[in-house]
């Protein structure tokens, strides 16, 4: 363990040497903003308005009561959404959706000898391979949680007007009732720290596959695997320390 | 000239590489031959750096390689070419993105002149028109070519080519050959191959190292190899009934 995590900080260390060329290395994070933000652009939303809306529905089912006033569903799905539902659940929903596909990508170049050829060339592989697209995790995955923020409680507002539980006048006055700005700080550390876990667990574990297709496969599911149980983790302590 | 003074590679208890010493000239093509496992690939890739010798150097023109740190072998590298086995073109670019790859990070040179020398160099390698295409479109001569193509790129002064006909049908084999062959003529490269395919060994190798275990067991040209009488060396290139009967005519 001790070995993987010295391992991990020696290839963190590495990605964040002096570029080369610092035009070279901007394209490859322009396209790894376009492949990590609008390629999980759709999945985001889907997951998101599905979780809001559920969410928003379940509340009001457990809180249907005369001594407890309609408004409180909208407050109480406003706060896990932007707390939980959006930055967790993305991040899981992204660990798969870019984490797979950061540790095959690069696992790929190094069973097929890619890697080598850019060492080669005297190019810091993992700089140019790894950095760019940690930069573009901690960019595009806090505008995605904020997209799914946004489009989760509209979800649950859609689930009012569709079911009728709630007024959708009442969701709306509970979104804007004893709102605290501290939970939109724990949703963006969170989301920074998500950004951060998934592209950088997932590059170690593509940087160091060998073998062949079949060590790719197992980079790839290690990854997630990894990623998913990182991203649980950090979620407990950063909601403990700033809650 | 790239010298190589007793480099010793071991895996765990495994000694793969037990004292090499040779030296390769510039404007000749170097061979590295020897059956499965006897180190070859292993010593192209301490010599190139991809592997840190247990112990031993590597010099490039006198300046020891072996010692220098990774920026320090930035300009060495910046003159390497290599040609993979699997040329290890980059999948997510053109053919003309992966040839001009390294002259955009290392020259200044303008969007036009760097697209100039990617023509030149596909022109070259006998490939002209194909810069749009996709490594994912192309035959495995192709892609060799473009290897090469990328390679030559920055006017290599050290050229490396592993296992340069390997899958690739006899006469594309020697079409690629041949064009390692010009090019390190022409640019006065110090080419090292890595390669078990007796064609190319009688066909182009100026000057042939044969491994046997881990060591240099013979050394010579490809003219001499006809006529020697090491044991190992003769059962390794004279394996065929093909190679057998040809050393017979000789």
């Amino acid at each position: 363990m001790f070995h993987s995590l010295g391992r991990y900080l020696l290839l963190l260390r590495l990605s964040f040497k002096k570029p080369e060329k610092f035009s070279v290395y901007w394209a490859e994070i322009m396209r790894e903003m376009v492949s990590q933000g609008i390629g999980s652009m759709g999945i985001i939303a889907i997951i998101s308005v599905f979780i809001g809306a559920v969410a928003t529905v379940q509340v009001a089912f457990q809180l249907s009561s005369p001594f407890v006033s309609p408004t409180i569903a909208g407050s109480v799905s406003r706060d896990s959404t932007i707390l939980e539902f959006s930055p967790t659940i993305s991040a899981l929903v992204l660990a798969g959706r870019i984490g797979s596909s950061i540790a095959s990508q690069i696992g790929t170049m190094r069973v097929t000898e890619q890697i080598d050829a850019l060492e080669i060339m005297g190019v810091n592989a993992p700089g140019y391979l790894i950095s760019p697209k940690i930069l573009s995790g901690l960019t595009m995955i806090p505008i995605l949680t904020v997209i799914s923020v946004m489009l989760g409680l509209s979800g649950g507002y859609l689930a009012c007007v569709v079911s009728r539980d709630i007024a959708p006048s009442d969701y709306i006055i509970g979104l804007r009732d004893s709102f605290k700005p501290i939970i939109v700080v724990v949703c963006g550390v969170k989301a920074i720290s998500f950004g951060f876990i998934i592209t950088s667990v997932c590059s170690y574990f593509g940087f160091y596959t060998s073998g062949g297709a079949l060590e790719v496969g197992q980079s790839a599911t290690k990854g997630v695997v990894f990623s998913c149980i990182w991203i649980l983790f950090a979620d407990l302590v950063i909601t403990s320390v700033l809650l | 000239m790239i010298e190589t003074k007793d480099i010793v590679k071991t895996f765990g208890d495994n000694e793969v590489l037990k004292g090499i010493n040779t030296e390769f000239k510039p404007g000749k093509n170097n061979l590295i031959i020897g059956g499965s496992g006897s180190g070859k690939t292993t010593l192209l890739k301490c010599i190139v750096g991809l592997h840190e010798p247990t112990s031993g150097d590597v010099y490039y023109d006198g300046q020891n390689f072996t010692d220098m740190h990774f920026r320090e072998r930035v300009p060495i590298r910046k003159q390497i070419g290599m040609l993979f086995q699997n040329s290890a073109l980059f999948d997510s670019m053109t053919v003309e993105e992966n040839i001009m790859f390294p002259l955009n990070l290392f020259t200044d040179m303008s969007r036009s002149e760097k697209e100039d020398r990617a023509n030149f160099c596909l022109e070259r390698v006998n490939l002209e028109g194909k810069n749009k295409l996709y490594p994912a479109e192309l035959s495995g001569g192709m892609k060799k070519r473009v290897g090469i193509a990328r390679a030559i790129s920055m006017q290599p002064k050290y050229l490396f080519v592993d296992e340069p006909n390997s899958g690739l049908d006899p006469l594309t084999s020697i079409l690629i050959d041949e064009l390692i062959a010009e090019l390190t003529e022409e640019y006065n490269t110090t080419t090292i191959i890595v390669t078990h395919d007796m064609n190319s060994v009688m066909g182009i190798g100026d000057h042939v190292i044969f491994l046997y275990n881990g060591k240099k067991w013979w050394e010579g040209t490809n003219k001499e190899i006809a006529h020697t009488d090491n044991k190992e060396l003769n059962q390794f290139v004279f394996a065929s009934k093909f190679m057998k009967a040809a050393r017979e005519k000789l």
